[in-house]
């Protein structure tokens, strides 16, 4: 792994850590009370959400149209409210969205729509095709000599989806560098633990057969994650998959290790105890 | 009338030509690039030419990445597969953005008549005409599929090319300015309307000329684009006529019969009667006219659908 990233500095780490806090709060807030939302995966790709848009990518909040930008993707679009966190925490939607989630009036659909959402890069949510139109994009990119990486954040149970394997392939067989795909293997899908539902056995070695490198990190460590995500920068002549061991729901203590809060409706209280222990972790690192 | 060039090839070479003019344009295959004529754009550009694999879910949706990279990306397959293997792609990945992808659906409906009902196109014009944001164009010659092609890299939005595996004969007039969207009168006639698309266009013609030598007047409408459907056109077409007949090599649901139908709607016009296969697939045949005399699309059947709704209402 990259020294500098080895060696990140404490205050940088703690600062991202915040972050990824922050965003769970966003998270929450935007689900409200007695509302479905999809909690859990959101909550288990907050570090690697922030890491991404705070450290690693290129992306200017205040350019969010450049064609050299670096474009992330969430294949797994139902777990979009950490996205939109991060955005709200860029500024890149207004703070005064983030209570019209899923409304009418509201720019913030229950799936990515880049139509009505700045920031939003393409249409996922329906499960397996982000890493297809990921390879698209870096096939583009490279074409025309840009600069931009592709990140693809995939779920653990999205990898039962064909279309995914199809991409896999494309992506090595084209030598696609430029993508970074990221499981978030939280281990827990809609209905229930993925070791009972679905299971996929081997999902490192799947990877590796199918000609990528593979990084395993705890994905709640943010100096694993910054170093895995730029250790993949440096790659070269095939594609990179980060597989991130994370806790479905992470943060919010109710909320983890459930299938419940999958797309679970918070109770008054749930919502104030999520706040409280967020709160709580907020003020522990300061 | 005189044989023009196989759609396929004009398809190719328009490609090339639309390829010159444009690096935006670009090409994706899923093995199929000779029966396609992709291969033609390959020879061409080849760093601009993509072979996919036999994977079309990944082509669509790698395709709907290219347009958001600034590309404008033609993907490649037989009709069936383009329009049917693919629908939540172009559902999701393409049509929901709204992202200039064209989808060139070869060797369409019934034109690949030895390969059978796997492999032929019944209803993808009605799974792509339901597409919210898609446009349907299915060319009657090889002329006018050259014409669609110009138009193509600049035409905002989703668009399903519907391409004949086979010679066909010239319909259009070759001085003809082509658009998009336009339904087009290529025969006048007073007593009945026929509507017709692709290859039944050139049909059309020959059962309006059956019928002049019976004493009964036909106009010919050509169908090239489906959708966006010029409505008023249709409505103008239909007008002061006692017969309506629509001609596809498609299943009667959904397809051109329904969407003249639709823009009939709620407007006085004369009875209507599909010519079509009638929820049905395809099958093998020896040859091409075998198997649409099969399915009754001839001359004769659309015709005989003119004269039986004039006999009915005098």
């Amino acid at each position: 792994m990259a020294e500098n990233t080895k060696g990140m500095d404490i205050a940088v780490v703690r600062e991202l850590k915040k972050t990824a806090l922050n965003l769970r709060e966003h998270v929450v807030r935007m689900i409200g009370v007695g509302k479905a939302g999809h909690l859990g995966g959101s909550c288990s790709l907050a570090e690697i959400v922030a890491t991404l848009y705070f450290h690693t990518m290129r992306f200017d909040p205040k350019d969010i149209s450049h064609p050299d930008r670096d474009r992330l993707l969430l294949s797994k679009g139902h777990s979009v409210l950490i996205q939109y966190a991060a955005l709200l925490e860029l500024g890149v939607i207004p703070l005064s969205e983030r209570g019209k989630v899923k409304t009418l009036a509201g720019m913030l659909q229950g799936h990515p729509d880049m139509d009505r959402t700045p920031g939003i890069e393409a249409v996922t949510g329906s499960l397996g095709q982000g890493l297809s139109i990921g390879v698209g994009m870096a096939l583009a990119f490279r074409l025309d000599n840009r600069p931009s990486r592709v990140f693809v954040i995939m779920g653990d149970g999205e990898l039962a989806e064909g279309q995914l394997w199809e991409a896999a392939m494309a992506a090595a067989r084209f030598g696609l560098d430029r993508i970074t795909g990221i499981v978030d293997r939280n281990r827990i899908q809609a209905t229930g633990p993925t070791l009972e539902v679905f299971d996929i056995p081997d999902i490192e070695e799947k990877w590796k057969a199918f000609g990528w490198n593979v990084l395993t990190v705890n994905g709640h460590d943010i100096r694993a994650v910054a170093a895995a995500l730029e250790h993949a920068a440096g790659l070269q002549g095939k594609p990179t998959v980060i597989i991130a061991n994370t806790v479905k729901g992470k943060g919010v203590s109710f909320a983890e290790n459930t299938a419940a809060f999958h797309n679970g409706v918070m109770s008054q209280a749930q919502f104030d105890m999520a706040l409280a222990e967020l709160q709580a972790a907020r003020a522990k690192l300061a | 009338m005189t044989v023009s060039k196989n759609p396929r090839t004009a398809y190719g070479e328009a490609l090339v030509a639309l390829g010159k003019r444009d690096t935006r344009i670009v090409a994706l295959e899923a093995d199929l690039g000779k029966s396609t004529q992709s291969v033609l754009f390959k020879a061409a550009f080849p760093d601009r030419h993509f072979e996919m694999g036999i994977a079309e879910q990944n082509m669509a949706s790698a395709a709907a990445g290219m347009a958001l990279a600034g590309k404008i990306p033609f993907i490649h397959s037989f009709a069936v597969f383009a329009s049917g293997r693919v629908y939540d792609q172009l559902r999701n990945s393409i049509c929901i953005p709204n992202l200039s992808v064209r989808i060139c659906g070869s060797s369409s409906g019934l034109s690949d008549f030895g390969d059978g009902k796997t492999h032929q196109s019944v209803e993808d014009v009605a799974l792509m005409r339901a597409l919210p944001n898609m446009s349907v164009v299915c060319p009657s010659d090889s002329a006018e599929l050259t014409a669609m092609m110009e138009e193509l890299a600049d035409w905002k939005g989703p668009v399903y090319i519907r391409i004949n595996r086979n010679d066909l004969p010239f319909t259009i007039p070759l001085d003809s300015s082509y658009r998009i969207g336009k339904v087009v009168k290529i025969r006048d006639g007073t007593d009945a309307a026929i509507f017709a698309s692709g290859s039944m266009v050139s049909k059309s013609l020959a059962a309006a000329q059956m019928l002049a030598e019976k004493g009964i007047s036909a106009r010919v409408l050509n169908v090239g684009t489906l959708k966006p459907l010029d409505r008023n056109a249709v409505i103008g077409f239909a007008e002061g006529v006692r017969a309506v007949v629509t001609a596809e090599e498609h299943t009667i649901i959904g397809g051109l019969g329904s969407a003249v139908l639709e823009a009939l709607c709620g407007v006085p016009h004369a009875p209507v009667e599909l010519i079509g296969i009638h929820d049905s697939f395809g099958c093998s045949a020896e040859n091409y006219d075998a198997l649409l005399e099969h399915f009754g699309l001839t001359a004769e059947a659309i015709a005989s659908a003119v004269q039986q709704i004039l006999e009915g209402s005098s």
